[in-house]
């Protein structure tokens, strides 16, 4: 993945890059102004990554917020219980990209509590909770082990983490402002010593579908 | 819904000032909680690059999967054409504009449930994420370096490869905060 070539000047592509410095921040860090806030302020519902990854026949889901959380930060920071979390699954043959599965998880009095997999009461952009609770744990407290929840062949961890994205954003955003031409030849990690509040999930991966499936995340307010 | 509460507005009347005890009829079950979506993230930093700031990028986490190809590919396309102030040319992966750009736009992660999952690790494309996959280096990579991935070689490594700190083998499998 490395390119290792010399940087070569770009010129004028950059004049056409430089006009459109309107897109700013990374992976999913605060990205839009209804669910903004970075550090302290960070709310709840903005989700800044997700991931999937196989454990032997388990598949791990991991769904990130608020991101940019200082140490200080990390320490006080909780899952706000207006938010459900909820991990979309569409595991059709013909994927129409409609969720078929959903996972969610609720906060509640320092727990976290997660419903399915199982087929949601209704697609779309509204959510209601489905089934009776899968598997539940404390939320962890910064600075504590890993509270696992463990329930069947599910479990469950909620709670603060370190962020495992990285990104020379500052650069970045150097560039498609227009300010400089190419990421340095060592770059500096922006998400090097920040934290978020992780929730994940493993499960066996005969409990989501066959194949390959399409997921995506989604951070859900209580109406 | 509204039954139910003028039918506990006649209850609490009748009452009055003694102790009000819920009704055992059938109509009083507990309301329906429902929650209205404000975020929603697959790919890493798709709605960061490829929407423009502002407004727009709510609409997009209010947009549901199945919506986004025909609402966001011409766009994402016209981004990928401005990235590389020339027209987007595909890239390493035999994936033209018109490709890349419906791909990018449905934005969900695609997950194998047989193969290795990763972004992206020489072998595997798009069979999940796993922590360490350098998914921004895989975007720059495919937004930036060509057809033969070897354009604008100053763009398509951060050059930061790593996470700053080990995860761990075991679940939770993220380290622990600083």
């Amino acid at each position: 993945m490395k390119i290792t070539n010399k940087m070569k000047m770009l010129g004028a592509a950059f004049l056409v890059v430089g006009a459109s410095g309107a897109y700013l921040i990374a992976a999913d860090h605060i990205d839009a102004p209804g669910v903004t806030g970075a550090g302290p302020s960070s709310i709840g519902s903005d989700i800044t990554d997700v991931y999937a990854f196989a454990k032997g026949d388990n598949i791990v889901f991991v769904v990130n917020t608020q991101g940019l959380l200082s140490p200080a930060a990390s320490a006080t920071a909780t899952f706000d219980e207006e938010v459900m979390l909820e991990i979309n699954i569409d595991n059709s043959a013909t994927k129409d990209n409609v969720e078929d599965l959903v996972i969610q998880a609720t906060f509640e009095n320092g727990k976290v509590y997660v419903h399915g997999p199982v087929a949601p009461v209704t697609t779309g952009l509204t959510s209601t909770l489905v089934g009776n609770t899968s598997v539940s744990a404390d939320v962890t407290a910064y600075g504590e082990t890993p509270v696992i929840g463990t329930e069947g062949s599910m479990k469950v961890f909620a709670g603060p983490r370190e962020d495992p994205f990285f990104f020379d954003l500052v650069r970045y955003k150097e560039i498609i402002a227009g300010t400089a031409s190419s990421f340095n030849e060592v770059g500096s990690d922006t998400f090097a010593g920040t934290n978020v509040m992780s929730l994940v999930i493993e499960l066996p991966k005969s409990q989501v579908g066959t194949g390959t499936i399409n997921i995506w995340a989604t951070s859900n307010r209580k109406n | 819904m509204k039954k139910i509460f003028n039918y506990l507005a006649t209850v609490a009347l009748i009452a009055g000032a003694v102790t009000f005890t819920a009704c055992n009829d059938d109509d009083d079950k507990t309301p329906v909680v429902t929650y209205e979506q404000e975020d929603q993230m697959a790919r890493p930093a798709i709605n960061t690059v490829f929407i423009p700031s502002g407004t727009a990028k709510d609409v997009f986490n209010e947009t549901i999967p199945s919506a986004m190809g025909t609402a966001y590919a011409t766009a994402f396309a016209a981004r990928l054409d401005a990235l590389n102030g020339v027209t987007y040319p595909g890239n390493a992966l035999g994936q033209s504009r018109t490709d890349f750009a419906g791909l990018l736009a449905t934005d969900v992660l695609n997950v194998s449930l047989t193969a290795t999952t990763s972004f992206y690790d020489g072998t595997n494309v798009l069979t999940g994420r796993a922590l360490g996959d350098d998914v921004i280096d895989t975007e720059l990579l495919l937004i930036f370096g060509g057809t033969a991935g070897s354009s604008n070689p100053g763009l398509t490594s951060d050059n930061v490869d790593a996470n700053d700190k080990a995860f761990l083998g075991t679940f939770p499998y993220l380290a622990a905060p600083f």
